[in-house]
Protein backbone atom coordinates (compact mmCIF):
# COMPACT_ATOMS: atom_id res chain seq x y z
CA UNK A 1 0.00 0.00 0.00
CA UNK A 2 0.97 3.73 -0.46
CA UNK A 3 0.17 5.65 2.35
CA UNK A 4 0.30 9.29 3.17
CA UNK A 5 0.95 9.95 7.07
CA UNK A 6 0.21 13.23 9.25
CA UNK A 7 2.48 13.73 11.98
CA UNK A 8 2.32 17.03 14.33
CA UNK A 9 5.61 18.73 15.12
CA UNK A 10 6.07 16.83 18.08
CA UNK A 11 5.62 13.20 16.59
CA UNK A 12 7.71 14.38 13.34
CA UNK A 13 10.35 15.23 15.64
CA UNK A 14 10.62 19.17 15.27
CA UNK A 15 10.09 19.73 18.74
CA UNK A 16 8.10 20.16 21.34
CA UNK A 17 5.16 23.10 22.47
CA UNK A 18 7.36 25.93 21.52
CA UNK A 19 7.15 24.42 18.22
CA UNK A 20 3.48 24.37 18.00
CA UNK A 21 3.76 26.96 15.67
CA UNK A 22 5.49 25.11 12.52
CA UNK A 23 4.20 25.58 9.43
CA UNK A 24 2.69 22.62 7.40
CA UNK A 25 5.57 20.75 5.52
CA UNK A 26 5.96 17.48 3.49
CA UNK A 27 8.77 15.12 3.58
CA UNK A 28 9.50 12.20 1.02
CA UNK A 29 9.14 8.98 3.07
CA UNK A 30 8.43 8.07 6.44
CA UNK A 31 8.87 9.83 9.24
CA UNK A 32 9.10 8.53 13.15
CA UNK A 33 6.16 6.57 13.83
CA UNK A 34 5.82 6.31 10.19
CA UNK A 35 8.31 3.59 9.76
CA UNK A 36 6.63 1.08 12.39
CA UNK A 37 3.47 1.76 10.59
CA UNK A 38 5.36 0.36 7.78
CA UNK A 39 6.59 -2.54 9.81
CA UNK A 40 3.14 -3.70 11.21
CA UNK A 41 1.31 -2.63 7.71
CA UNK A 42 3.85 -5.22 5.99
CA UNK A 43 3.68 -6.43 2.50
CA UNK A 44 6.00 -4.20 1.59
CA UNK A 45 3.83 -1.15 2.41
CA UNK A 46 5.52 2.08 2.25
CA UNK A 47 4.76 5.63 3.45
CA UNK A 48 5.83 7.87 0.22
CA UNK A 49 4.61 11.06 1.82
CA UNK A 50 4.54 12.30 5.49
CA UNK A 51 2.79 15.66 6.11
CA UNK A 52 4.09 17.69 9.61
CA UNK A 53 2.38 19.94 11.07
CA UNK A 54 2.71 22.51 14.54
CA UNK A 55 -0.80 22.12 16.70
CA UNK A 56 -1.49 25.35 16.51
CA UNK A 57 -0.39 26.37 13.13
CA UNK A 58 -3.11 23.32 12.22
CA UNK A 59 -5.91 24.36 14.46
CA UNK A 60 -5.42 27.97 13.11
CA UNK A 61 -5.07 27.37 9.51
CA UNK A 62 -6.97 23.98 9.59
CA UNK A 63 -9.11 24.61 5.91
CA UNK A 64 -5.61 25.56 4.61
CA UNK A 65 -3.80 22.26 5.97
CA UNK A 66 -7.23 20.14 5.08
CA UNK A 67 -6.47 21.32 1.26
CA UNK A 68 -2.58 20.50 1.35
CA UNK A 69 -3.44 17.65 2.25
CA UNK A 70 -6.30 16.10 0.27
CA UNK A 71 -3.63 17.16 -2.59
CA UNK A 72 -1.20 15.47 -1.28
CA UNK A 73 -3.09 12.04 -1.61
CA UNK A 74 -4.02 12.60 -4.70
CA UNK A 75 -0.62 13.44 -6.14
CA UNK A 76 0.73 10.76 -3.79
CA UNK A 77 -1.92 8.20 -5.38
CA UNK A 78 -2.30 6.92 -1.88
CA UNK A 79 -4.31 3.50 -0.88
CA UNK A 80 -4.77 4.67 2.33
CA UNK A 81 -4.43 7.93 4.33
CA UNK A 82 -3.26 7.57 8.01
CA UNK A 83 -2.95 10.43 11.00
CA UNK A 84 -1.90 10.08 14.54
CA UNK A 85 -1.98 8.35 16.89
CA UNK A 86 -2.81 11.37 18.54
CA UNK A 87 -3.01 9.92 22.31
CA UNK A 88 -4.52 12.61 24.22
CA UNK A 89 -2.78 15.42 22.14
CA UNK A 90 -5.99 17.53 21.77
CA UNK A 91 -4.97 19.92 18.79
CA UNK A 92 -3.33 16.93 17.05
CA UNK A 93 -6.57 14.46 17.81
CA UNK A 94 -9.03 17.45 16.28
CA UNK A 95 -6.67 18.37 13.17
CA UNK A 96 -6.45 14.41 12.62
CA UNK A 97 -10.03 13.60 12.80
CA UNK A 98 -10.88 16.93 10.30
CA UNK A 99 -7.91 15.89 7.61
CA UNK A 100 -9.48 11.90 7.76
CA UNK A 101 -12.64 13.15 7.26
CA UNK A 102 -11.50 15.80 4.49
CA UNK A 103 -9.44 13.05 2.37
CA UNK A 104 -12.36 10.38 3.16
CA UNK A 105 -14.74 12.73 2.25
CA UNK A 106 -13.31 14.21 -0.80
CA UNK A 107 -11.38 11.46 -2.46
CA UNK A 108 -12.90 8.48 -0.83
CA UNK A 109 -9.01 7.20 0.18
CA UNK A 110 -9.30 4.99 3.31
CA UNK A 111 -8.67 6.62 6.42
CA UNK A 112 -7.91 5.45 9.79
CA UNK A 113 -6.65 7.51 13.18
CA UNK A 114 -5.88 6.51 16.48
CA UNK A 115 -6.59 8.50 19.83
CA UNK A 116 -7.39 8.27 23.62
CA UNK A 117 -11.03 8.24 23.95
CA UNK A 118 -11.03 11.66 25.90
CA UNK A 119 -9.24 13.48 22.92
CA UNK A 120 -11.41 16.42 21.87
CA UNK A 121 -11.30 14.71 18.21
CA UNK A 122 -13.18 11.30 19.02
CA UNK A 123 -16.44 13.68 19.99
CA UNK A 124 -16.16 15.44 16.70
CA UNK A 125 -15.75 12.37 14.48
CA UNK A 126 -15.70 9.31 15.63
CA UNK A 127 -19.28 8.98 13.86
CA UNK A 128 -17.63 9.59 10.24
CA UNK A 129 -14.15 7.75 11.04
CA UNK A 130 -12.60 4.61 12.21
CA UNK A 131 -10.64 5.98 15.65
CA UNK A 132 -8.47 2.85 17.17
CA UNK A 133 -8.69 3.83 20.85
CA UNK A 134 -4.94 4.34 21.46
CA UNK A 135 -4.70 4.48 25.16
CA UNK A 136 -3.61 7.51 27.01
CA UNK A 137 0.15 6.04 26.92
CA UNK A 138 2.73 6.88 23.99
CA UNK A 139 4.55 3.86 25.08
CA UNK A 140 1.99 2.23 23.34
CA UNK A 141 2.48 3.43 20.02
CA UNK A 142 3.31 0.24 18.61
CA UNK A 143 -0.47 -1.61 20.11
CA UNK A 144 -1.97 1.44 18.25
CA UNK A 145 -0.65 0.95 15.32
CA UNK A 146 -1.05 -2.63 14.99
CA UNK A 147 -4.86 -1.83 15.47
CA UNK A 148 -4.72 0.66 12.78
CA UNK A 149 -2.91 -1.45 10.37
CA UNK A 150 -5.65 -3.93 10.96
CA UNK A 151 -8.41 -1.90 10.46
CA UNK A 152 -6.50 -0.22 7.12
CA UNK A 153 -5.79 -3.64 5.60
CA UNK A 154 -9.69 -4.62 5.78
CA UNK A 155 -10.40 -0.60 4.43
CA UNK A 156 -7.92 -1.58 1.41
CA UNK A 157 -9.38 -4.17 0.70
CA UNK A 158 -13.19 -3.52 0.65
CA UNK A 159 -13.75 -5.80 3.72
CA UNK A 160 -16.16 -5.85 6.35
CA UNK A 161 -14.11 -3.58 9.52
CA UNK A 162 -16.34 -5.59 12.28
CA UNK A 163 -17.34 -4.96 15.26
CA UNK A 164 -15.55 -2.01 17.29
CA UNK A 165 -14.59 -3.81 20.34
CA UNK A 166 -12.95 -6.75 18.36
CA UNK A 167 -10.85 -4.43 16.04
CA UNK A 168 -10.27 -1.69 18.83
CA UNK A 169 -11.74 0.95 17.55
CA UNK A 170 -14.41 3.43 19.27
CA UNK A 171 -17.81 3.23 18.63
CA UNK A 172 -19.22 5.05 15.57
CA UNK A 173 -22.79 4.29 16.28
CA UNK A 174 -23.65 2.14 13.93
CA UNK A 175 -26.01 -0.56 13.82
CA UNK A 176 -25.70 -3.17 11.76
CA UNK A 177 -28.38 -6.35 10.74
CA UNK A 178 -26.77 -9.53 11.55
CA UNK A 179 -28.00 -13.53 11.44
CA UNK A 180 -27.60 -15.27 15.01
CA UNK A 181 -29.20 -18.57 16.25
CA UNK A 182 -30.92 -17.38 19.27
CA UNK A 183 -34.42 -15.81 18.65
CA UNK A 184 -34.80 -11.97 20.89
CA UNK A 185 -36.00 -13.96 23.39
CA UNK A 186 -33.66 -16.44 24.59
CA UNK A 187 -30.96 -13.79 23.69
CA UNK A 188 -32.78 -11.21 26.32
CA UNK A 189 -33.67 -14.57 28.74
CA UNK A 190 -29.69 -15.21 28.74
CA UNK A 191 -28.89 -11.41 28.83
CA UNK A 192 -31.13 -11.19 32.04
CA UNK A 193 -29.66 -14.52 33.77
CA UNK A 194 -26.30 -12.91 33.63
CA UNK A 195 -27.14 -9.31 34.83
CA UNK A 196 -28.90 -10.97 37.61
CA UNK A 197 -26.06 -13.69 38.66
CA UNK A 198 -23.31 -10.98 37.58
CA UNK A 199 -22.07 -12.63 34.67
CA UNK A 200 -20.80 -10.68 32.01
CA UNK A 201 -22.93 -9.86 28.62
CA UNK A 202 -23.16 -8.00 26.22
CA UNK A 203 -25.83 -5.24 25.15
CA UNK A 204 -27.42 -5.47 21.83
CA UNK A 205 -28.70 -1.53 22.37
CA UNK A 206 -26.00 0.71 23.42
CA UNK A 207 -27.05 4.10 24.42
CA UNK A 208 -25.36 7.08 22.73
CA UNK A 209 -22.97 7.19 25.51
CA UNK A 210 -22.49 10.71 28.07
CA UNK A 211 -19.32 10.54 29.95
CA UNK A 212 -19.82 11.24 33.61
CA UNK A 213 -19.59 14.65 34.58
CA UNK A 214 -17.79 15.43 38.01
CA UNK A 215 -19.41 16.93 39.75
CA UNK A 216 -18.33 20.55 41.23
CA UNK A 217 -17.55 20.87 45.11
CA UNK A 218 -20.60 22.70 46.91
CA UNK A 219 -20.67 26.32 47.25
CA UNK A 220 -21.37 25.97 51.22
CA UNK A 221 -21.58 30.42 51.85
CA UNK A 222 -23.62 32.01 48.67
CA UNK A 223 -23.44 35.19 50.83
CA UNK A 224 -20.07 35.55 49.70
CA UNK A 225 -20.15 34.01 46.15
CA UNK A 226 -21.19 35.49 42.59
CA UNK A 227 -23.78 33.98 41.17
CA UNK A 228 -24.27 33.85 37.39
CA UNK A 229 -27.33 33.42 35.12
CA UNK A 230 -26.79 31.30 32.28
CA UNK A 231 -29.45 30.12 29.90
CA UNK A 232 -30.20 27.69 26.84
CA UNK A 233 -33.56 29.35 26.05
CA UNK A 234 -32.49 31.99 23.24
CA UNK A 235 -33.39 35.40 25.78
CA UNK A 236 -31.57 38.48 24.22
CA UNK A 237 -31.63 42.13 24.17
CA UNK A 238 -33.92 43.47 21.49
CA UNK A 239 -32.30 43.94 18.49
CA UNK A 240 -30.58 40.51 18.62
CA UNK A 241 -27.06 42.59 18.83
CA UNK A 242 -24.88 38.86 18.42
CA UNK A 243 -27.49 37.67 16.01
CA UNK A 244 -28.32 34.71 17.46
CA UNK A 245 -30.47 32.38 15.20
CA UNK A 246 -33.41 30.33 16.45
CA UNK A 247 -31.82 27.20 16.39
CA UNK A 248 -28.51 25.36 16.14
CA UNK A 249 -26.63 28.21 16.55
CA UNK A 250 -23.20 28.27 16.97
CA UNK A 251 -22.75 31.46 19.56
CA UNK A 252 -23.50 32.57 23.20
CA UNK A 253 -23.90 35.77 23.94
CA UNK A 254 -22.93 38.00 26.92
CA UNK A 255 -25.74 40.52 28.45
CA UNK A 256 -25.81 43.57 30.53
CA UNK A 257 -27.78 43.54 33.81
CA UNK A 258 -25.62 44.75 36.30
CA UNK A 259 -28.12 47.97 36.85
CA UNK A 260 -31.21 45.88 36.22
CA UNK A 261 -33.60 44.85 38.85
CA UNK A 262 -36.36 43.15 36.64
CA UNK A 263 -36.61 42.31 33.09
CA UNK A 264 -39.23 43.48 30.87
CA UNK A 265 -40.33 41.80 27.78
CA UNK A 266 -40.03 45.01 25.79
CA UNK A 267 -36.67 45.58 26.14
CA UNK A 268 -35.81 41.40 24.92
CA UNK A 269 -36.06 38.95 22.04
CA UNK A 270 -36.30 35.06 22.20
CA UNK A 271 -34.46 33.63 19.38
CA UNK A 272 -34.98 29.45 19.73
CA UNK A 273 -37.64 27.87 17.90
CA UNK A 274 -38.26 24.92 19.95
CA UNK A 275 -40.35 26.53 22.23
CA UNK A 276 -43.75 28.68 22.33
CA UNK A 277 -41.58 32.16 23.09
CA UNK A 278 -44.77 33.80 24.36
CA UNK A 279 -44.58 33.88 27.42
CA UNK A 280 -41.41 34.58 28.13
CA UNK A 281 -41.29 37.38 26.14
CA UNK A 282 -44.62 38.78 28.74
CA UNK A 283 -41.92 38.27 31.07
CA UNK A 284 -38.45 37.44 30.75
CA UNK A 285 -37.81 37.15 34.71
CA UNK A 286 -39.64 33.32 33.45
CA UNK A 287 -36.49 32.08 31.91
CA UNK A 288 -33.85 34.32 33.51
CA UNK A 289 -35.28 34.85 37.30
CA UNK A 290 -32.90 38.48 37.41
CA UNK A 291 -36.19 40.26 39.88
CA UNK A 292 -36.07 37.35 42.43
CA UNK A 293 -32.24 36.52 42.66
CA UNK A 294 -31.18 40.54 42.70
CA UNK A 295 -33.74 40.30 45.67
CA UNK A 296 -32.03 37.52 46.93
CA UNK A 297 -28.71 39.76 46.64
CA UNK A 298 -29.96 42.47 48.63
CA UNK A 299 -31.27 40.44 51.58
CA UNK A 300 -27.88 39.01 52.05
CA UNK A 301 -28.47 35.22 50.69
CA UNK A 302 -26.57 35.22 47.55
CA UNK A 303 -23.30 37.67 48.03
CA UNK A 304 -23.51 39.69 43.99
CA UNK A 305 -25.17 38.80 41.06
CA UNK A 306 -22.88 38.63 38.42
CA UNK A 307 -23.60 41.44 36.45
CA UNK A 308 -24.23 39.99 32.92
CA UNK A 309 -26.59 37.06 32.14
CA UNK A 310 -25.23 34.84 29.87
CA UNK A 311 -27.83 33.01 26.62
CA UNK A 312 -27.64 30.55 23.63
CA UNK A 313 -30.30 28.70 21.29
CA UNK A 314 -30.31 25.07 22.85
CA UNK A 315 -32.01 23.49 20.17
CA UNK A 316 -30.68 20.70 17.19
CA UNK A 317 -27.30 21.75 18.00
CA UNK A 318 -24.75 18.85 17.73
CA UNK A 319 -23.34 17.55 20.56
CA UNK A 320 -19.93 18.96 19.71
CA UNK A 321 -21.12 21.72 19.06
CA UNK A 322 -22.75 22.28 22.74
CA UNK A 323 -19.68 20.81 24.37
CA UNK A 324 -17.74 23.70 22.46
CA UNK A 325 -20.21 26.68 23.90
CA UNK A 326 -20.39 24.80 27.14
CA UNK A 327 -16.61 25.35 27.11
CA UNK A 328 -15.70 28.32 26.36
CA UNK A 329 -19.22 29.80 28.84
CA UNK A 330 -16.97 27.65 31.42
CA UNK A 331 -14.27 29.75 30.57
CA UNK A 332 -14.70 32.93 30.45
CA UNK A 333 -17.18 32.58 33.98
CA UNK A 334 -13.83 31.47 35.89
CA UNK A 335 -11.99 33.76 34.67
CA UNK A 336 -14.45 36.45 35.29
CA UNK A 337 -14.40 35.40 39.09
CA UNK A 338 -17.97 33.67 38.98
CA UNK A 339 -18.28 30.80 41.65
CA UNK A 340 -22.01 29.11 41.01
CA UNK A 341 -24.35 28.96 37.84
CA UNK A 342 -27.67 28.71 37.74
CA UNK A 343 -28.67 27.53 34.41
CA UNK A 344 -32.21 27.91 33.15
CA UNK A 345 -33.43 25.05 30.50
CA UNK A 346 -35.96 25.51 28.25
CA UNK B 1 -24.07 24.91 38.00
CA UNK B 2 -27.61 23.84 39.51
CA UNK B 3 -29.96 23.47 36.07
CA UNK B 4 -33.01 24.35 36.98
CA UNK B 5 -35.67 22.58 33.84
CA UNK B 6 -38.87 21.21 33.39
CA UNK B 7 -37.36 18.27 31.29
CA UNK B 8 -35.34 16.92 34.25
CA UNK B 9 -35.16 13.20 32.74
CA UNK B 10 -33.06 14.67 29.68
CA UNK B 11 -30.72 17.17 32.18
CA UNK B 12 -29.79 13.90 34.33
CA UNK B 13 -29.12 12.26 31.35
CA UNK B 14 -26.72 13.60 29.64
CA UNK B 15 -24.66 13.79 33.28
CA UNK B 16 -26.59 17.35 34.64
CA UNK B 17 -25.16 17.00 39.12
CA UNK B 18 -28.14 19.37 40.77
CA UNK B 19 -30.67 19.69 38.51
CA UNK B 20 -33.83 21.36 40.06
CA UNK B 21 -37.31 20.81 38.73
CA UNK B 22 -38.55 23.66 36.86
CA UNK B 23 -42.41 24.52 36.36
CA UNK B 24 -42.84 24.07 32.65
CA UNK B 25 -40.83 24.05 29.22
CA UNK B 26 -42.13 27.51 28.16
CA UNK B 27 -41.43 28.99 31.24
CA UNK B 28 -39.09 26.80 33.99
CA UNK B 29 -39.18 29.57 36.46
CA UNK B 30 -42.97 30.94 36.04
CA UNK B 31 -46.71 30.01 35.23
CA UNK B 32 -48.82 31.96 33.32
CA UNK B 33 -51.80 30.71 35.35
CA UNK B 34 -50.82 32.45 38.39
CA UNK B 35 -51.28 35.97 39.02
CA UNK B 36 -48.09 37.69 39.02
CA UNK B 37 -47.47 37.82 43.12
CA UNK B 38 -48.23 34.17 43.49
CA UNK B 39 -45.90 33.62 40.72
CA UNK B 40 -43.27 35.44 42.46
CA UNK B 41 -43.42 33.07 44.56
CA UNK B 42 -42.98 30.14 42.75
CA UNK B 43 -40.15 31.48 41.22
CA UNK B 44 -38.21 32.84 44.78
CA UNK B 45 -39.19 29.05 45.74
CA UNK B 46 -37.60 27.86 42.32
CA UNK B 47 -34.32 30.10 42.61
CA UNK B 48 -34.32 29.04 46.08
CA UNK B 49 -33.83 25.52 45.58
CA UNK B 50 -31.41 26.19 43.13
CA UNK B 51 -29.76 28.08 45.33
CA UNK B 52 -29.83 25.03 47.83
CA UNK B 53 -28.37 22.74 45.60
CA UNK B 54 -25.51 24.59 45.03
CA UNK B 55 -24.63 24.80 48.73
CA UNK B 56 -25.47 20.89 48.80
CA UNK B 57 -22.97 18.05 47.70
CA UNK B 58 -24.43 16.38 44.30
Amino acid sequence: MRVVHYLNQFFGGLGGEEEANIAVEVREGAVGPGRLLEQVLGDGSTVVKTVICGDNHAAENLDSVMELVVEQVRESQADLFVAGPCFVAGRYGVAAGALCAAVQAELGTPVVTGMAVENPGVDLYRQELYIVDSGENVADMRAALIKMAAIARKLAANEDVGRPADMGYIPRGIMKDEIVEESAAVRLANMILAKTTGQPYETELTQTGFEPIPAPPPVPDLSEATVAIVTDGGLVPAGNPDGMPAIASTIWGAYDIAAVDDLEGADYEVYHRGYDNRHVLNDPDRLVPVDVLKELEKAGEVGKVYEQFLSMTGLANPLANSRRIGREIAESLKNAGVDAVILTST
Amino acid sequence: MAQVTAVTPVARMVGSNRVVQGKGIVYPLGDAGLDPEEEKDLRRSIVKQALEALRSEA
